[in-house]
Order: structure tokens, then C-alpha cells, then sequence
């Protein structure tokens, strides 16, 4: 009904404007058309200059309305880069913006048709044309600078002692790899994913590097202030991991491996507290249009110091293990002992 | 030629409910209005059908901004409408897919390529250099009818039973090469590859003849120089179309293979839903370089004849030259050339070598020293002018202010540490519907206001023009302003739905007004369309030859000029097409020989 009612309404309107233009057309056929169209001219001009006026207290009430909303610190010190260069271009960009628009619509108003001003003849001057062909120029340049500069930086090779985790993106959901105490992943190879029998990631068994990967969904672990590199891939379709408050986004493409890294500054409990939000969460979203499920892809990731992380990644079990039951040394011993630590699960995988 | 029968030609979009009626003159309606050979008929038929294309396109913007306005609320109208896409009045994923990614190909190809470059390269090309029709009048005829087979197609998609292609406009593989993947990626992925590929043949078509004619057959005197920039623009649009389209065109038939074919362009190690399939040693970024090859220039070929149009509007308006008209043509060549060496901008976070990116980063900021001296130019050609607000000249204004604000945050995307952050997100889709969409649109509303009286014979209706206008204006910054907050915030673009996320679900009131806007804004753009029919027949007619006081060819032409366009000889050009204010006069049109105590510039 309500539906209704509006599309009524905007019918009513349709055929009030129609009736009105039918009716300005009239008038000024009475009044003759070039005093009407002066008079139209007078109007615009006005509506131009109010809609600068207007236009500059809405960008700047918007931005009120709008600043508390976007994202707080960076939670990375690669998200400090991309903060810095988007408020020094932003900084730029605002006097361009400002400066230009109030040209254009002030010379609009200013120079609008009278009766009294001829139109000045200034074909070209080439001064002018120079100093704005290289003021651009020079201030482009600069930002490419910055731009270039720090982008080497964020995309520069990780630091040796950064973890290696590896993100794989599937329609609609992420899973993650750790390598384990030997710091390698294991080799895989995609025919040999069988998510049935405890191989979603298809993990070669003959490769002895594979004995201690852990394998988990949806949920990523990592250590606070520790430089994490993620070995990113996609099963099926490309996806993107995006990583808002760490400002990092890289592509999750199938047959083609992608890495990126950065050094988490704030653990999970950290930004509830800064952000004031007891549910906050780091979430893992993906960016790139991937299927039906696309805007429910999400993962979350847990910031945690190194000691949480350590108890975390013991808790879980080898992937090896979980595929190949017969060969779990504490499953044997019957489930007395299951919370063996991890480094001993390792050295017996090793000795086997 | 008669008025009435120059209004019938107008129609010929609607051909055979009219053929009938026609029946005692059908062969020569047929040979004039359907498959006529007419550039200006032409010219008609690509902007109507473009204007059909353009309702549907942006009914579909507004049916999924319901869903994004209202999540959670139900409209039972659209299951009413519907069926099973819209069950219980809810847009479901699938159909809010495919509504997104129809509403971005209908929008950029067969609206601002086909019904903006088909209609004013068309219209304008024989009758601003002083030609009788195109090189090829068959070429040019059968350029409309492959753009009509695309259009057939592409709406066909949109009735099968799996819905529409689905994949987004930029159809990515493997998403877009696999069936499985999705309902959208069936037959509705097939015909959407079909159509673009009868598109592309089309808009090469008419590509090759637009160079052509602009090369061989300009009038006595019309030297390239003398050509005014809407010329100009469509000319670099052409040849940008005809260098460019063939590569998507081998990107889609790769694309049709790995689809169909079973073979592995694109595909390489890929288990979908459990099954593993056999693809090994493709590359699906690939396909993005093939398209974006494409995809970058197809944004200024989108853009130049716009900012043509915008050229010429402007400066006829303000009564003056338009200023620095080779630093004009100069950046409009520099906009040509660097539009092929920067497609890699929309690639920096799939992986691309850093090094790489880092050339694309430098090629894409260069850009905007062209864009900025076009702007600038503009700025001046207002200064001191004695403008006259006419609606053409307050979408020319416009499409300047849209220009600035859409080409500013361009340049925090082409700067690949800010794209990390943005790509992806909101901020884009702000970004490119202001400097691509709606600047556009602008360009390509200044040109119908302005050049319908040529068109038709007839003028619009200035009341509706100008709340068109306004509500167009308003609306347009109303919506994409406030989203590069969104952006900001790192809220991905193609999500139906934030209620699930923590830290993109606080935008609910936001998204309702956005909303909100985009239907009024798109009830304005009714009211336009219904302006542009009413006024074919019953607007005001044009008394004068020259109603705007232009100094270009197409006004010494008749008011309702017939095929070949001026009654006697084409007339002799004599000097460039800006002599406005010039020595005291108002104007002097290109066909006046100079006088002898004329100043010089």
C-alpha cells in the first residue's frame, strides 16, 4: 500500500511539472522569448552561486557527519604509509578542488549575459598555459615521489624473520596454513585437494615438511608486533584478501601465488579498547567479486601476543594427523596424552 | 524535406510497430527510416536506442539500491515483478548480480559508447566538416543494425531461466569461465560474450568510418585545424575504439573457448565445489590485461566526446573563443596516447610485479596534467564571457564541476599505496560514476539540448530542461559525495548486504539516503526522457537557421536538412570555428572569408 502511495505521489508530480512547463512555454510566448529567456538566465545564475555556497557548507557538514565513521588508526605500520600519502593527497587535492570550483561557478555567476558586457576575445595565451601545464606538473610529481617511495616499501621483500601464513581463498570462505615449528609449508598440488578424506589443501604427504602444517578456517591467528608474510592463493575463482585496518588488500588468484606482508601493531583486545567497541574484531573481507556468496565472504583474524599465539597453535592438531589417523603417535597411545607439545609431535613426525 | 516525415524518422527505433501503418510508402520508410543510409537518421537511431538502454540500465541501479538502502525490508511489488529472483520481496544474491553487472555493461557500452559516440560522431561528423554522409553510408548503416543484434542479445540474456551474466561488467575469469560457479555464469555468461562481440564489430564499424570521413572528406578551407574540438574528440574517440576494441574482442573469444572448448587460456589449478578440474598453465590475470587494454581507454572513449562537446558548448554560451585551442587539442592527444599506457592502474593489488607498478603509478598521475590544463582552459573560457545559461551550457558547467571533483579522487587511486587501501571499495565506485558516469551523462545531455533543434527541428522543453538540471546536479553529488566516505572506511563494493560485518555495517543511514536520491534522481531522468519525446512532436519549432548564434557548419545547413545535407554546394570554410566577440561581433561563422582590417590571434 505504502508502495503504492508513493508512486502515486510521484505521478502527481510528473504531471504538476508537465503542466507547469506547458504553462512557462505559454507565458513566454506572451512575454516574448528573449525577455523570458533573461529572465531564466538571472535565475540560473543565482542557482549557480547558491549551489556553490551550499555545495561548500554540505561538503563541509558531510564530513561532520561522515570523519567519526571511516576508519580510525591504521593497525599496521604498512597502514601508516597508506594513511600518510591518503592525507597529503588529500591535502592537495582539497585546495585544487576548492580553488577550481569556485572559479567555475563564481566566473558562471560574475559573467553571466548582460545587456552591458561584451564578451572579451583571449583566444590563448601562452604564459598561462604554461604555468598550468607545469605547476600540475611539478606537484604530480611529487606525490608520484611519495607514492612510489613508500609503495616500494610496503611491497618490498618481507624481513627474514617475518611467519609465513598461507591464506586460500574458496567460494565463500577462507582457509588458512601454518607451517608449523620447520617454518615451511608443504608442497601441494590442487589435484590433490580431498576435503572428504582431511586434504582441503592438498597437501603432498611425501613431502616431510608437510608433517607439522596445521590447517584452519575462517579464522586466522597472528602475533602482535611480529611481521607476518601471507602466501595467498584461490581454489576455485579469484578472490581478495582485504584487510581494512591494516589497510593491505592483495588478490587471491588461482595457479598464480601472491604474497603480501605487514606487522600488526595492535592485538584484538588493544583496538576493542581503542576503538571503544567490545565486539570489534579484525575482519578478513573479500574484495574482489567472486560469486553469489561474495558479500558474505568474511574471515576474522585474532591479534594476539606471542605466548596466546604459541598456546593457540598447539592446540591444533597437524593436518597429517587428522588425514592420516594411523600414523598419530599419541592416537596409538590412546587419547591420554593428546595435549603432547607441539615440538615433540614434530620430532616424532621427523623420526617416522 | 517535410516536417512531418523528418519526426516519422525518429521512430524508426520502434520499426515495426509503425510498418504497418507506413504500408502505402513502405519502401521508400524502409530504405529512409530502418535501415536508412542517412548519418543523421543514424545518428537518431543510436541515441534512442541508447535512451531505452539507459532506462533499463538505470531502473536496474535503482532496484538494487533498494536492497542496499533496505536489507532487510521486504517489497512485494518486486516479487509481483520477479518471481523467484525476488522471493518473499527480497532481491536475492543471484539477481542482485546480475542486476549490477548488466547495469555496468548496458552503462558503459551501450549507452556512453554506442549511444553517445553513435550519436553525436554521427550527427555531427558530415555536417561540422562540411560533407554530404559519411565515407561508407553502409558501413555507418550496418554499424547501427550490429549494435541493434548486440542489444537483442544482451536483453535476451536477461530472460533466461538462469538470469543474466553475472560476473560483473569486467567479467573476470575463472568466475565468468566456469558454469559451475554460478547460476549467472551459464548460458547468460554465453550470450553476454556473443553480444559483446557483435558490439565490438559494430563500434569498429562505425570507428573506421568516423577517421575516414574526418581525414578525406572535410570541405574546401577545413583544414584539421579547423575543425572544431568536437571533431577533434570523436576523431581521437575513434581511433582510440578501432586500436583498442580488437583486443577485448580476442580477450571474449579466449573467454568463449575456455568456456566452451575445454581449453586453458585462463584456467589453471582450479577445484570448484569439490571436483577438481583437469585446466593446468593458464593465467587469469591475463584476461585483465586484455581487458584493461580495452577497459582503460574505453574510459576516455566514454570521456573525449563529451569534453568535445563541452569545448564547443561552453564557448558558443560564454560568447567567446574557447581558450587555448591547440593546448585543447594538444591534451585531448596526450589523453589518447597515455589512455593505452596505463591500464595496469586498475592490476596493482592482483599480484603485478611492483616495479611494474610503480611505471603505471608515474604513466597514470601524468593524466592529470592534460586533464587539469582541459580544466583550466575551461575555467578561462568562462572568464569575462557573457554567458547564457541555456540548459546545454548549465550541463557543460556541470560536467566541468563533476570533471574536477571525479578527476581529483583519481588521483588517490592511480597512486598505488592509496589503491591498496581503496581499490576495491566504494571510493572506486564514487569515483568512476562521477568522472565517468555522470560527467558523461552531463556531456552527453549538453549535446542533446544543444543540438536538437538540429536534430529535430524542434527545441526541448526549457522548464523540464532545467529542473532535469538541478535535480540531476543536486542529486549526482548528493549520492557519490558522502560514498567516498564509505570508501574511506574500506567498505567493498558488490556487497548486498553489511549486516554481517562489524566494521562496514555502520553506513545503514547513509545507504537509505543514497537511496532515496537515486530515485528521484532517476525520476528526473524520466522526466527528460519524456521531455525529448514530447518535444519531437510538440515542441516549440525553430524559426531561425542559426538559433544559437554558432559559427560551425551545421547551422548554414536548413532548418530540417535532408540527406546530403545542404541544398546547393557545401560551403567553403574560411577561418577557424571560435571567431566569437571577435572585433565587436558576436560571432562570425567559418564559411565568412577574413576581411582585410580583421585583427589577428
Amino acid at each position: 500500500m505504502q508502495t503504492f502511495f508513493i508512486l502515486a505521489i510521484l505521478v502527481l508530480v510528473f504531471v504538476i511539472i508537465l503542466q507547469i512547463s506547458k504553462a512557462s512555454e505559454y507565458v513566454s510566448q506572451i512575454k516574448g522569448y528573449e525577455k523570458a529567456r533573461k529572465q531564466s538566465n538571472r535565475i540560473n545564475g543565482f542557482m549557480l552561486l547558491g549551489f556553490l555556497i551550499f555545495g561548500l557548507i554540505g561538503v563541509y557538514l558531510c564530513n561532520e557527519w561522515l570523519k567519526g565513521r571511516i576508519l580510525g588508526e591504521p593497525a599496521s605500520d604498512h597502514g601508516e604509509l597508506v594513511d600518510r600519502m591518503l592525507y597529503v593527497t588529500l591535502a592537495v587535492t582539497s585546495v585544487v578542488f576548492v580553488c577550481t570550483q569556485v572559479a567555475l561557478f563564481w566566473f558562471a555567476y560574475k559573467y553571466q549575459e548582460s545587456d552591458d558586457r561584451k564578451a572579451y576575445y583571449y583566444p590563448h595565451n601562452n604564459r598561462l598555459e604554461l604555468i598550468w601545464t607545469v605547476i600540475p606538473a611539478i606537484t604530480l610529481t611529487v606525490l608520484v615521489g611519495f607514492g612510489i617511495f613508500y609503495w616500494f616499501k610496503i611491497t618490498g621483500p618481507a624481513p627474514k624473520d617475518a611467519m609465513v601464513v598461507e591464506v586460500v581463498g574458496k567460494q565463500f570462505g577462507w582457509e588458512f596454513r601454518y607451517p608449523g615449528a620447520d617454518g615451511v609449508l608443504g608442497k601441494k598440488y590442487f589435484k590433490k585437494v580431498d576435503a572428504v578424506n582431511g586434504n582441503p589443501a592438498g597437501q603432498l604427504w611425501e613431502d616431510p615438511a608437510n608433517y607439522d602444517d596445521v590447517f584452519v578456517e575462517q579464522e586466522m591467528h597472528l602475533v602482535v608486533g611480529k611481521p607476518v608474510q601471507l602466501v595467498i592463493g584461490a581454489k576455485d575463482v579469484i578472490h581478495d584478501v582485504g584487510l581494512v585496518h591494516f589497510r593491505m588488500k592483495m588478490d587471491a588468484v588461482p595457479g598464480t601465488p601472491t604474497t603480501m606482508w605487514f606487522t600488526p601493531k595492535y592485538t584484538t583486545k588493544e583496538m576493542k579498547e581503542k576503538t571503544g567497541n567490545k565486539d570489534f574484531v579484525y575482519e578478513l573481507s573479500c574484495d574482489q567479486m567472486c560469486g553469489k556468496g561474495h558479500w558474505s565472504m568474511r574471515g576474522t583474524i585474532v591479534v594476539e601476543t606471542q605466548e596466546e599465539f604459541d598456546a593457540w597453535l598447539a592446540s591444533k592438531k597437524p593436518q597429517y594427523l587428522v588425514a592420516n589417523p594411523d600414523k598419530d603417535p599419541n592416537a596409538k597411545k590412546d587419547s591420554a596424552s593428546a595435549a603432547l607439545p607441539m615440538v615433540s609431535v614434530v620430532a616424532q613426525n621427523k623420526i617416522n | 524535406m517535410s516536417e512531418t516525415l523528418m519526426t516519422t524518422a525518429t521512430v524508426a527505433g520502434q520499426a515495426t510497430t509503425h510498418h504497418e501503418e507506413h504500408g502505402h510508402h513502405q519502401e521508400s520508410f524502409i530504405s529512409k527510416y530502418i535501415f536508412s543510409m542517412d548519418h543523421k537518421t543514424i545518428a537518431k537511431q543510436f541515441l534512442i536506442t541508447g535512451i531505452v538502454w539507459a532506462i533499463v540500465g538505470g531502473l536496474f541501479s535503482v532496484l538494487f539500491r533498494l536492497q542496499l538502502g533496505y536489507p532487510d525490508r521486504a517489497f512485494p511489488i518486486l516479487e509481483t515483478f520477479f518471481g523467484q529472483w525476488a522471493k518473499g520481496g527480497q532481491i536475492q544474491p543471484e539477481f542482485y548480480y546480475g542486476l549490477v553487472t548488466m547495469h555496468g555493461t548496458v552503462l558503459v557500452f551501450f549507452v556512453l559508447t554506442a549511444g553517445l559516440s553513435g550519436t553525436f560522431a554521427n550527427l555531427l561528423i558530415p555536417l561540422q566538416i562540411g560533407a554530404r554522409d559519411m565515407a561508407s553510408p553502409f558501413l555507418n548503416m550496418l554499424s547501427y543494425w550490429f549494435f541493434f543484434l548486440a542489444s537483442v542479445v544482451m536483453m535476451s540474456s536477461i530472460f533466461v531461466n538462469t538470469g543474466p551474466a553475472s560476473g560483473g561488467w569486467t567479467m573476470y575469469p575463472p568466475l565468468s569461465a566456469l558454469k559451475q560457479a554460478g547460476d549467472g555464469q551459464k548460458i547468460g555468461t554465453d550470450l553476454w560474450l556473443i553480444s559483446m562481440a557483435l558490439f565490438i564489430v559494430s563500434s569498429l564499424l562505425g570507428g573506421l568510418n568516423y577517421i575516414s570521413t574526418i581525414l578525406n572528406m572535410r570541405t574546401k578551407g577545413m583544414s584539421m585545424t579547423r575543425m572544431p574540438l568536437t571533431i577533434w574528440a570523436v576523431f581521437f574517440t575513434a581511433i582510440l575504439g578501432v586500436l583498442s576494441f580488437p583486443v577485448l574482442l580476442s580477450g571474449a573469444i579466449l573467454l568463449l573457448f575456455d568456456r566452451n572448448l575445454g581449453t586453458s587460456f585462463y584456467l589453471s589449478d582450479i577445484v570448484i565445489n569439490g571436483e577438481v578440474l583437469p585446466n593446468e598453465g593458464g593465467s587469469a590475470i591475463l584476461y585483465q590485461h586484455l581487458f584493461w587494454f580495452l577497459g582503460h581507454p574505453e574510459v576516455y572513449i566514454i570521456l573525449l566526446p563529451a569534453m568535445g562537446m563541452v569545448s564547443e558548448i561552453l564557448s558558443v554560451n560564454s560568447r567567446k573563443p574557447i581558450f587555448g585551442y591547440m593546448a585543447m587539442l594538444g591534451s585531448l592527444f596526450a589523453i589518447a596516447v597515455l589512455a593505452f599506457l596505463v591500464w595496469a592502474h586498475h592490476m596493482f593489488v592482483t599480484g603485478l610485479n611492483p616495479f611494474l607498478g610503480s611505471v603505471f603509478v608515474l604513466l597514470t598521475l601524468l593524466i592529470a596534467v592534460p586533464s587539469a590544463i582541459k580544466v583550466f582552459n575551461w575555467l578561462t573560457t568562462l572568464w569575462r564571457g557573457n554567458i547564457r545559461f541555456t540548459p546545454a551550457a548549465l550541463f557543460a558547467i556541470g560536467f566541468v564541476s563533476l570533471f574536477i571533483s571525479g578527476g581529483l579522487t583519481g588521483i588517490f587511486l592511480g597512486n598505488s599505496t592509496i589503491d591498496i587501501h581503496l581499490h576495491d571499495t566504494m571510493f572506486v565506485v564514487a569515483h568512476f560514476h562521477i568522472v565517468m558516469g555522470v560527467a558523461s551523462f552531463f556531456g552527453m545531455y549538453a549535446g542533446v539540448y544543444h543540438w536538437f533543434p538540429k536534430m529535430f527541428g524542434r527545441y526541448l522543453n526549457n522548464t523540464m530542461a532545467y529542473i532535469h538540471f538541478w535535480v540531476t546536479m543536486v542529486g549526482a553529488y548528493l549520492i557519490y559525495w558522502p560514498m567516498h566516505y564509505q570508501g574511506l572506511a574500506g567498505v567493498p563494493r558488490r556487497y548486498l548486504d553489511k549486516s554481517g560485518w562489524v566494521n562496514f555495517n555502520n553506513f545503514r543511514d547513509l545507504d537509505q539516503m543514497i537511496t532515496i536520491v537515486t530515485i528521484l534522481v532517476f525520476a528526473a531522468q524520466l522526466l527528460f526522457v519524456f521531455n525529448f519525446f514530447y518535444s519531437i512532436y510538440k515542441g516549440r519549432k525553430v524559426r531561425s537557421q542559426n538559433p544559437w548564434g554558432a559559427n560551425t557548419l551545421e547551422w548554414t545547413t536548413p532548418v530540417n536538412p535532408g540527406h546530403g545535407n545542404w541544398e546547393g554546394d557545401i560551403p567553403e570554410v574560411h577561418r577557424w570555428p571560435y571567431d566569437y566577440g571577435k572585433d565587436g561581433r558576436e560571432f562570425i561563422p567559418q564559411t565568412e572569408p577574413v576581411s582585410a582590417n580583421e585583427s589577428k590571434h
